[in-house]
């Protein structure tokens, strides 16, 4: 529903992490996208390539899409259910108190990095869950 | 090349800018309110009605639109400060966008700043714009139905307010059913039915927002939306 705004946000922070890893091209992007967050991916992969060519350090990166399955949670009988097919409803003691556990997500895993220097060190961010 | 793990939130930048407008606001002593709901359900009138009957509270507005700026006009020749937002085709506000614009129009001076939300019951919802408070609008000629077509929205929002109500006797719409149904997704979200027109249930939003103005000013800042 709103893909052109999230490319952005990821258009935005992968400049970051560019700017602050000193890095001087990015191979390939690994985005994971929750079942029901609501993300068109063909809309979003369209978007992605208007733009990639905007942003040099982007210009030749390779989107890679996993999915991440949604999982509820039911506060009822304490089990959870596949979302996509059980919708809100729990399908073993019928309580509408359910939760989404997991399926909401928009998280970029890992991308593919040429640096200045040419350093192989590996470095990683805290994982920040804002959902 | 080498491979760097990121496990970043896509939306964390904006997160952290909506934290940050947060914090900012707090300081100044300015309650921001995202207000959210479908085109057409009367978020301009609703606005015009508070500035005329909250005389004591300094009022800004936001009007984000991707197009036009008709409801600003309408909200300046009130008197109040206003400022029309273009989104450039964009389905929502997030938070840098929402700085940008308060930036533009300045907050000095004023007690309360809507952000009239592009009207959309989908997008708007799920990004942080750095508000203290979200309040959305369901209007009377959409239907009692909305909270289970659009769980999120009313998830979110701190308050609902039930606009047009003096059309009621022409619609099917059952505001006891309406709030049984947005309860159910949000414990806490306080409703109030109001006709704009006639004035009928203004005034209990008036003190609402009165209340969450002097919370927003006395209480600490939490790092997070009064409650």
């Amino acid at each position: 529903m709103h893909e052109m705004g999230i490319v952005l946000h990821l258009a935005e922070t992968l400049n970051e992490t560019a700017k602050e890893q000193r890095l001087t091209r990015i191979g390939s992007v690994t985005l994971q996208v929750g079942e029901v967050s609501g993300i068109m991916t063909d809309y979003f992969i369209d978007c992605w390539n208007y733009f990639k060519p905007r942003h040099p350090v982007l210009a030749d990166s390779e989107l890679r899409l996993e999915t991440i399955p949604a999982v509820t949670w039911c506060d009822g009988c304490g089990r959870t259910y596949e979302t996509v097919k059980y919708g809100r409803e729990c399908p073993y003691c019928k309580s509408g108190e359910t939760w989404l556990l997991s399926g909401n997500e928009c998280i970029i895993k890992e991308i593919e990095a040429e640096s200045e220097d040419g350093e192989e060190g590996e470095s990683s961010f805290e994982t920040e869950d804002l959902n | 090349m080498k491979i760097i793990e990121l496990g970043k939130n896509v939306l964390a930048a904006n997160g952290a800018e909506a934290e940050a407008l947060r914090e900012r606001m707090k300081k100044a002593g300015v309650l921001l309110v995202n207000l959210m709901s479908s085109p057409g359900s009367g978020k301009t009138t609703l606005l015009s009605r508070l500035i005329r009957d909250m005389g004591d509270t300094r009022i800004g507005v936001m009007e984000a639109d991707i197009e036009s700026a008709v409801d600003a006009e309408r909200i300046e020749a009130l008197g109040a400060r206003a400022i029309q937002v273009h989104t450039g085709g964009m389905c929502h506000m997030d938070a840098y966008m929402t700085a940008e614009a308060l930036r533009e129009m300045g907050e000095e001076g004023l007690d309360l700043v809507f952000l009239e939300n592009v009207g959309n019951l989908i997008c708007p919802a799920e990004y942080d714009t750095g508000a203290g408070m979200k309040l959305m609008i369901l209007s009377v000629p959409e239907g009692d139905d909305k909270p289970l077509k659009y769980p999120l929205i009313f998830r979110e929002s701190d308050a609902l307010v039930i606009t047009k109500c003096d059309a009621l006797s022409y619609f099917d719409f059952d505001i006891a059913k309406c709030r049984e149904r947005a309860k159910k997704l949000n414990p806490a979200i306080e409703i109030y039915p109001v006709s704009a027109k006639t004035g009928e249930g203004m005034e209990a939003l008036e003190r609402f927002l009165e209340g969450r103005l002097t919370a927003w000013r006395e209480l600490p800042y939490r790092g997070d939306r009064v409650k």
